[in-house]
């Protein structure tokens, strides 16, 4: 199985690793059964993610789609984030082998997620602006 | 890549040919093309290296000549000999198999296989240290009973089964017995006989043989099963195909340097691994995977909770560390290695292991330079995870 030297580039060198002790939303999404955990700090700014990091703990493909996914979002409106699409972060990649593609979409369900927890925050229901964020990857774990 | 020194540390996934084996093998592929089957003076030269290689084989575990049979791997010995005694016994009513839980997937996709027409199979559990009782081998005997099939020593934690008292037990019920020894010649003394085994298989490019050639013992006794390959005649009619000469020829050399001086290999290489296992240790939240004794001399396995093995693995390749893990994402599924799981891991900490495999080509050297990277590793991976922050917040 062969990762793009962008992907090993993002494992390696992670952008945003951390947390954010004020955030405006957190999102975690994954689970320690299917080895693949991703948590999203937001900060928020007028509309705009003015600040984001993230932690994860799975294999270099969910390193590597944490570390872009927050790349291409920082700064970025709220509106746009939710746009953003696994696709586009394995695009960004230079591709992922194929049965690596799962974690890209768990990358965009922890944007999603961190997003849903600052509408909570205050106090606007999530849901219609975000939409359904699934359960995690269907990973068959008791 | 942060520094250049190489740590080959997966040798039970394979291992590198070695120099006395090379040049065993390149005059047969060089002018030594004959095949065996020919009558005149160049097939007969390499039906003479043949048979040397099969006596070769055969010493090496202390069984005669004729009970060694070439295969392609490991895995068709294990396939030949599960499959068809499985079928000689069905036609005589004899339906049922015994295996472990954390078996190779050669044996275990090949009993899979016999569920799906009709064979009962037993998966025998092993306890948390990673060792089948015989006493449940023994409870798990019907009289329909047609095989037992319980591997030497386990690949990925290591460790060494009962196997002489199984053997023993089978030998007293009547049942047959056959053991997939992949990872354990050369790391322990085998002796077919006095073991009781019925069937082996072996693999030569995890004894510094090339890919693509194993073999399997079947003691003379153990009635005529039906073929896995058909075809031309070689092998005594029992396995056709061209024999694949030269790299028979490296097997049969490869199998009397691994089977010779055991013990002093097996000390030296050990007491590199406790020393590895002894420091790993002491990280915080590892644990090992097996029983610490019984135990391939250069086998390896821990879990490090809060991270995952494929990021682990990355980390030691760019440090120029070669070595395996039990994590879903390494195993190429969803769950992590049945093996771990079976010793009763839970996924998490399944997800978390790490395998190094120590042969007799690593040294001293090559442990520091492990233990100089790994806490590094540990450390940066954890910083990044989410599940070892939950984790330090429990234990707080």
């Amino acid at each position: 199985m062969l990762y793009s030297d962008k992907v090993l580039d993002h494992f390696s060198n992670p952008r945003n690793v951390g947390e954010l002790p004020d955030a405006d939303g957190v999102g975690e999404v994954g689970s320690p059964a299917c080895g693949d955990i991703m948590k999203m700090y937001i900060k928020v700014d007028r509309g705009v993610i003015s600040d984001i990091r993230f932690k994860t703990f799975g294999c270099g493909a969910a390193v590597a789609t944490s570390s872009m996914a927050t790349e291409l979002i920082k700064g970025k409106s709220i509106e746009d984030a939710l746009k953003l699409t696994n696709k586009a972060v394995v695009e960004a990649l230079e591709g992922l082998p194929p049965v690596k593609l799962h974690c890209s979409v768990l990358a965009e369900q922890a944007i999603k997620s961190a997003i849903s927890d600052y509408y909570t925050r205050q106090g606007v229901d999530p849901s219609p602006i975000v939409g359904e964020i699934p359960d995690a990857e269907a990973c068959h774990v008791h | 890549m942060k520094n250049t020194k190489f740590v080959y540390a997966d040798n039970a996934a394979t291992t590198r040919v070695s120099t006395e084996v090379l040049e065993a093998m390149l005059p047969w592929l060089g002018d030594g093309y004959g095949n065996p089957s020919s009558i005149y003076q160049k097939g007969r030269e390499a039906l003479q290296t043949l048979n040397r290689a099969r006596e070769q084989v055969a010493a090496g575990i202390g069984a005669e000549a004729d009970e060694i049979y070439f295969t392609g791997s490991g895995s068709e010995s294990d396939n030949w000999a599960i499959k068809g005694v499985s079928q000689m016994m069905a036609a005589k009513g004899k339906k049922h198999i015994v295996t472990t839980a954390f078996e190779h997937h050669a044996v275990l996709h090949t009993a899979g296989a016999l569920e799906k027409q009709g064979i009962a199979v037993t998966y025998l559990p092993v306890n948390g240290n990673g060792v089948v009782k015989v006493e449940d081998v023994a409870a798990a005997l019907r009289d329909d009973t047609a095989l037992v099939t319980t591997m030497y020593a386990n690949n990925e934690i290591g460790t060494i089964q009962p196997i002489g008292e199984i053997g023993a037990l089978c030998r007293e019920k009547g049942v047959l017995f056959h053991t997939d020894a992949v990872q354990a010649i050369g790391n322990v003394e085998i002796d077919v006989k006095a073991r009781r085994i019925d069937l082996l298989s072996l693999s030569g490019h995890k004894l510094h043989a090339p890919k693509g050639v194993g073999a399997l013992y079947i003691r003379k006794g153990v009635p005529r099963f039906p073929n896995l390959i058909e075809g031309g005649g070689q092998e005594r009619g029992r396995r056709a195909g061209t024999e694949n000469v030269p790299a028979i020829v490296g097997l049969g050399r490869a199998m009397e340097l691994a089977t010779t001086g055991i013990a002093q290999r097996a000390a030296r290489v050990s007491r590199m691994r406790d020393r590895l296992i002894a420091e790993i240790l002491k990280l915080p939240c590892t644990r090992l995977n097996g029983d610490p004794k019984k135990r391939l001399p250069g086998n390896v396995n821990i879990s490090f909770e809060g991270i995952e093995g494929e990021s682990l693995l990355l980390m030691l390749d760019m440090n120029g560390v070669a070595a395996s893990s039990g994590s879903a994402c390494t195993s190429g599924s969803l769950d992590p290695s049945h093996v771990l799981l079976s010793i009763g891991l839970i996924h998490e900490v399944a997800h978390g292991s790490l395998r190094i495999s120590l042969g007799g080509d690593n040294t001293e050297q090559d442990v520091d330079h492990i233990l100089a990277v790994l806490p590094g590793i540990v450390e940066k991976l954890r910083d990044m995870s989410p599940l070892w922050d939950r984790i330090v917040a429990e234990g707080a």
